[in-house]
């Protein structure tokens, strides 16, 4: 794509929202242009389509003042690429990769095109390593996993971010080998929102190994869609160039596609389920599938998502989408968080599809796999329960029905409910062992024998 | 394609070039003399494409890789060829992208992220096989005739076929070492054989006469062995939600199916599960021939974040190796995860060429292509070798938007498919997997396999499974009962059916794919189960009917023995039912345990 000419062309046929359609030749699809203006200001765009003698660039930001008559274009001979260098950790950048933290852009030291290519699936390495997030709802029963996806899905007002938050400023690794960044996207988030987020990174003293792309809600729509490109493209770079083990943050998703509804249509394209163009399984795979570990590199890139469900409905095209691409996702529940309940994770939508690969002997204890089987269904049960007794009244339940209703209540009140405090491991495994111990231990078929021998506490006070 | 629609003004040159490029669709100018489905080469990197429009002279391709950085005027280069893969020894154990190029070659290529403009071998054409001819000097051959085998591996025969189309009298063909490009025979028409044939991923590979179905493919999966099995050849959907648990089955039945070949075909879903499957295959033992389980199976990876088109191409490249297979005589199933992201990208193709969207966008031809590739199942006799069947059965994952089954992909599947098995989010969010909702799933061909089952599983297995299903039947009536009085107020024979369910849904359909002694259950093992849980409740219940109180009949102590009894070694699980039948005999002698 290189070209030792730098072609300008003062050939603008027609403007269309964002889109301007140049006479010239020569153009790659994909490529970045600068578009000049009479007054010497600059737009920059990008090449989407080629047909015949035209060239149909997308216009990133206002098209005031653009005019077929004085502004000309330059196509600049590559495609939207990233600056990179181990010293843009620590570093605040807008969506389109420019510093906004009033220091220089790091010289770099390699540049890469930020949509990235596919790994190779035959070099993926299986994710293995357990996370502890220090949430015994996440670590007990949707344990994260080094190298994996797992989107927080929300909903407005529901504490996503606080979420988090508390992630990255407890996340370990038992295994201590290289060294830990995070890599933020922010789509279309507010002031507040950029402000909570930067707190969190200095005060857990993250912002020295931090590398920020902030699209604000008043930044161009279409840089929302380069964000987490920019951010993704530093990412790997870090992860399987510098050998870090990257979390990256990317925060809203649903800003996100909703800027990729307002560009499909600026394109005219034709709409899908709810307006949402038919590609966009495909586009937003090209971004979470940029998560995982490789044969023989040290690093590893961990994708913390949040998404927020419009109207707390899991099935519209953003969550469901995200959901068939992601490995599981942490699914925040309105009636939890009315009731107070902190983090108000809703475990039964929730689900980790590596929790296999990273807990049991040696990595986080032998009785955790099916003690976390055994948690989800007695919990069925007492909601199940609970949703009797709205009927008929908790007075005309079965004692053992009622012991449920209780197990129901305390599960939901100790073991999801942690106001802030942190929990190990070991902290989270005890306490469901507690709990389960109200139940009759006929109940407990879940789990082995012999780990209910070991394990369950041997008060037998609570029957 | 794009808006500009004037047409034939392209810059005046020599040749066929690329004149418009939108996404994965390419249009080319100068193309006379192209024909439909016909590979090219397109712009300096070699792209592969395929003509998929002709207006004119000029083409309009799909590009199995990423067009990014084609120009106006880059020069397409016609091949004459059409979209194929190439069949031969060497093909069980390889990975391979949707347009067969082994992605241990594309790693030698470009490292660990995938680049673009390949030209690669997809078998291996170095190695040498040991071919010993089953036909002599003089013999005549016609397509599918056998002429000769190599031990692909150390339990499949590969039987080296003459390709269809090619006939005549053999006069030379020998013994020994070659590579699957060198003559291993010469007809008298001087055509030269090898062991290599090369295939149109579009069309079908003749077979034979159409067999019925009257065997089951097995998988090792209760409630699908037992409630609603597949029949050989036929053709299963598995229809669910995210995280529903469409994948696990997919993977499971991939390592358990009593099959010879498994083709598995990943089709724009994760590289995790993918890697997970190649780290895990080559570790595991096929649970029939004791050999490495890689050895039996062919996997395609086109991952959601490969081209779209080579994701369309995907389905095709895999049951065209199916047909290979089920062309010797072989047992094939073809795994599909998942046709919903096939459909897609038809969806994605025919919106860039502007076609006239149908229901939710897709193509209007959609449930026309998926019935066609259906069709490409089935238990056939052998082209050319009519005493021998082949076999290939279709297992296909769906991936309905927001869990709606509703929606066009789901509805077009149905039509075509032998088996439902439909996955539910309520049992998976209680983590009861597999998560088959037995009210909706379904077998068309039943009938025709019961007598297999009662010859090969249990003389009563029918019975059991009639009783099973009005077991749960019942349960789906008085539950909703339940919601409304309380299972306290109900009836104690009403409870006891509600028990016999409870029995039936844990210590039967839920099954473990991580379990190491549940995980696979082989049909002797589900008959023992099965009678044991039954005898249980049938014991149970009469003495429930005769007037004494649920809680006093079942002792819990029992009924967890019941429950466990899934996850018992075989040894184990056979002193426990003879331990177990005491118990249940003291129930029926109406004595107080
Ligand atoms: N038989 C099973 N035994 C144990 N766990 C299971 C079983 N089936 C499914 N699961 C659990 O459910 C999770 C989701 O399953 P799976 O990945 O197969 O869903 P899916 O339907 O393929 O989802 P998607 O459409 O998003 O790909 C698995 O990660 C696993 O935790
Ligand atoms: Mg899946």
């Amino acid at each position: 794509m290189k070209d030792l000419f730098s072609r300008s062309w003062r050939t603008i046929d027609s403007v269309n929202g964002p889109l301007i359609f140049v006479k010239m030749a020569g153009a790659a699809l994909g490529e970045m242009a600068t578009v000049v203006l009479a007054d010497g200001s600059r737009r920059t765009g990008q090449v989407i389509g080629l047909d015949e003698s035209t060239a149909i660039v997308q216009v990133f930001g206002p098209t005031e003042k653009i005019s077929p008559a004085t502004t000309s274009v330059r196509f600049r001979g590559e495609g939207v690429m990233a600056n990179l260098s181990p010293l843009l950790l620590g570093r605040v950048f807008n969506g389109s990769g420019e510093p906004i933290d009033g220091a220089e852009a790091p010289h770099p030291v390699e540049k890469r095109d930020v949509n990235g290519s596919a790994i190779n699936p035959v070099r993926r390495d299986v994710p293995s390593d357990f996370i502890q997030t220090g949430i015994s709802a996440i670590d007990g029963m949707n344990t994260l996993v080094r190298g994996q996806k797992l989107p927080i899905f929300s909903g407005a007002g529901l504490p996503a971010n606080e979420l988090a938050g508390m992630i990255i400023s407890n996340a370990k690794t038992l295994k201590k080998d290289g060294e830990f960044s995070i890599v933020f996207a922010g789509m279309g988030i507010t002031a507040m929102e950029a402000e909570f987020f930067m707190d969190v990174f200095e005060s857990s003293g993250a912002l020295g190994h931090s590398v920020v792309f902030l699209n604000r809600a008043d930044d161009p729509v279409i840089e929302r869609l380069l964000a987490p490109r920019f951010a993704l493209t530093v990412a790997e770079y870090l992860a399987f160039d510098i050998g870090m083990h990257v979390l990256a943050v990317l925060t809203d998703m649903t800003q996100y596609c909703n800027a990729l509804r307002e560009v499909s249509s600026t394109r005219e394209e034709l709409p899908g389920r709810r307006g949402y163009p038919g590609y966009m399984y495909t586009d937003l795979a090209g971004i979470y599938e940029r998560a995982g570990r490789i044969m023989g590199k040290n690093g590893s890139i961990t994708q913390l998502p949040i998404l927020t469900m419009p109207d707390d409905d899991i099935t519209h095209p953003i969550p469901d989408l995200t959901g068939y691409i992601t490995e599981g996702q942490i699914t925040l529940d309105r009636d939890l968080h009315r009731k107070g309940v902190s983090p108000p994770i809703n475990v039964q939508p929730s689900l980790s599809r590596l929790m296999g690969l990273g807990i049991g002997p040696k990595k986080t204890r032998e009785d955790h796999p099916r003690l976390s089987d055994q948690l989800y269904m007695s919990y069925s049960i007492g909601l199940e329960q609970r949703r009797v007794a709205a009927v008929i009244g908790e007075e005309s339940l079965s004692a053992t029905d009622k012991t449920y209703l209780k197990f129901a209540d305390d599960f939901e009140w100790k073991f999801i409910n942690q106001q802030g405090e942190s929990r190990t491991i070991e902290e989270t495994l005890d306490l469901a062992w507690e709990l389960l111990a109200m139940l009759p231990k006929t109940e407990l078929v879940r789990i082995d024998r012999e780990m209910v021998a070991k394990y369950l506490p041997k008060t037998e006070d609570v029957k | 394609m794009t808006t500009n629609k004037n047409g034939q003004t392209g810059p005046p040159r020599e040749g066929p070039m690329v004149s418009a490029v939108s996404g994965p669709a390419v249009r080319a100018g100068g193309m006379r003399g192209c024909f439909m489905h016909e590979m090219t080469r397109v712009g300096p990197e070699n792209l592969l494409g395929e003509v998929i429009k002709i207006e004119g002279d000029s083409a309009t391709l799909q590009v199995f890789e990423s067009t990014d950085g084609l120009k106006i005027g880059d020069e397409v280069k016609k091949s004459g060829e059409l979209l194929s893969v190439d069949l031969g020894p060497g093909l069980l154990g390889s990975v391979y992208d949707g347009i067969q190029r082994p992605l241990s070659s594309l790693y030698e290529r470009w490292g660990n992220f995938i680049g673009r403009g390949a030209e690669i071998q997809k078998l291996d054409s170095d190695r040498k096989w040991r071919f010993t001819p089953t036909v002599g000097l003089g013999d005549e051959v016609k397509g599918g005739t056998v002429i000769g085998t190599v031990p692909e591996t150390k339990f499949l025969t590969h039987k080296i076929m003459v390709p269809h189309g090619v006939a005549g009298k053999i006069t030379r063909i020998t013994e020994g070492d070659f590579t699957i490009t060198e003559a291993v025979a010469e007809l008298e028409t001087g055509e030269k054989l090898t062991m290599m044939q090369r295939w149109n991923i579009r069309e079908p590979r003749p077979a034979g006469g159409r067999l019925g179905f009257d065997v089951p493919m097995l998988t090792g999966q209760r409630v699908l062995d037992t409630l609603f099995p597949v029949a050989e050849g036929g053709r299963a959907i598995i229809p669910g939600g995210f995280g529903t648990g469409k994948t696990v089955m997919e993977q499971t039945i991939a390592k358990y199916a009593s099959a010879d070949v498994v083709v598995y075909v990943g089709c724009g879903e994760r590289g995790n599960e993918m890697a997970d499957l190649l780290n895990d295959f080559p570790k595991l033992a096929d649970p029939h021939t004791g050999g490495p389980l890689m050895d039996r199976t062919v996997m395609i990876a086109n991952t959601s974040n490969m081209p779209v088109s080579a994701r369309e191409a995907s389905i095709y490249t895999g049951i065209t190796i199916a047909e290979y297979y089920r062309d010797m005589g072989l047992r094939v199933v073809l795994m599909a995860d998942s046709t919903s992201r096939w459909a897609e990208a038809l969806r994605e193709m025919s919106s860039r060429l502007e076609e006239m969207p149908g229901e939710e966008g897709y193509p209007t031809y959609l449930p026309g292509r998926l019935a066609a590739f259906y069709e490409r199942s089935g238990r056939f006799k052998c082209k050319g070798r009519e005493d021998e069947t082949g076999s290939i059965t279709i297992v296909a994952a769906i991936s309905p938007p927001g869990g709606d089954f509703s929606e066009p992909v789901t509805q077009a599947s149905l039509r075509t498919v032998s088996t439902y098995w439909a996955l539910d989010y309520d049992l998976a969010y209680q983590r009861h997997f597999p998560a088959v909702n037995w009210h909706l799933s379904f077998v068309l061909s039943y009938g025709k396999l019961s007598g297999w089952f009662e010859k090969n599983a249990a003389p009563d297995w029918i019975d059991m499974t009639k009783e099973v299903n009005s077991i749960l039947q019942r349960e789906g009536e008085l539950s909703d009962m339940a919601k409304i009085v309380g299972v306290d107020s109900m009836g104690e024979p009403e409870k006891m059916e509600l028990e016999a369910a409870r029995l039936i849904r844990e210590g039967y359909l839920r099954q473990s794919a991580v379990h190491p002694a549940d995980s696979y259950c082989k049909l002797s093992r589900q008959a023992k189960l099965l009678s044991l849980i039954l005898s249980y409740i049938r014991a149970a219940t009469a003495v429930v009917r005769e007037g004494k109180g649920v809680k006093t009949v079942l002792n819990p102590e029992i009924t967890e023995r019941i429950l466990r009894a899934k996850e018992l070694a075989e040894d184990k699980l056979d002193q426990e039912i003879v331990l177990l039948g005491g118990e249940i005999n003291r129930l029926n002698e109406r004595e107080p345990t």
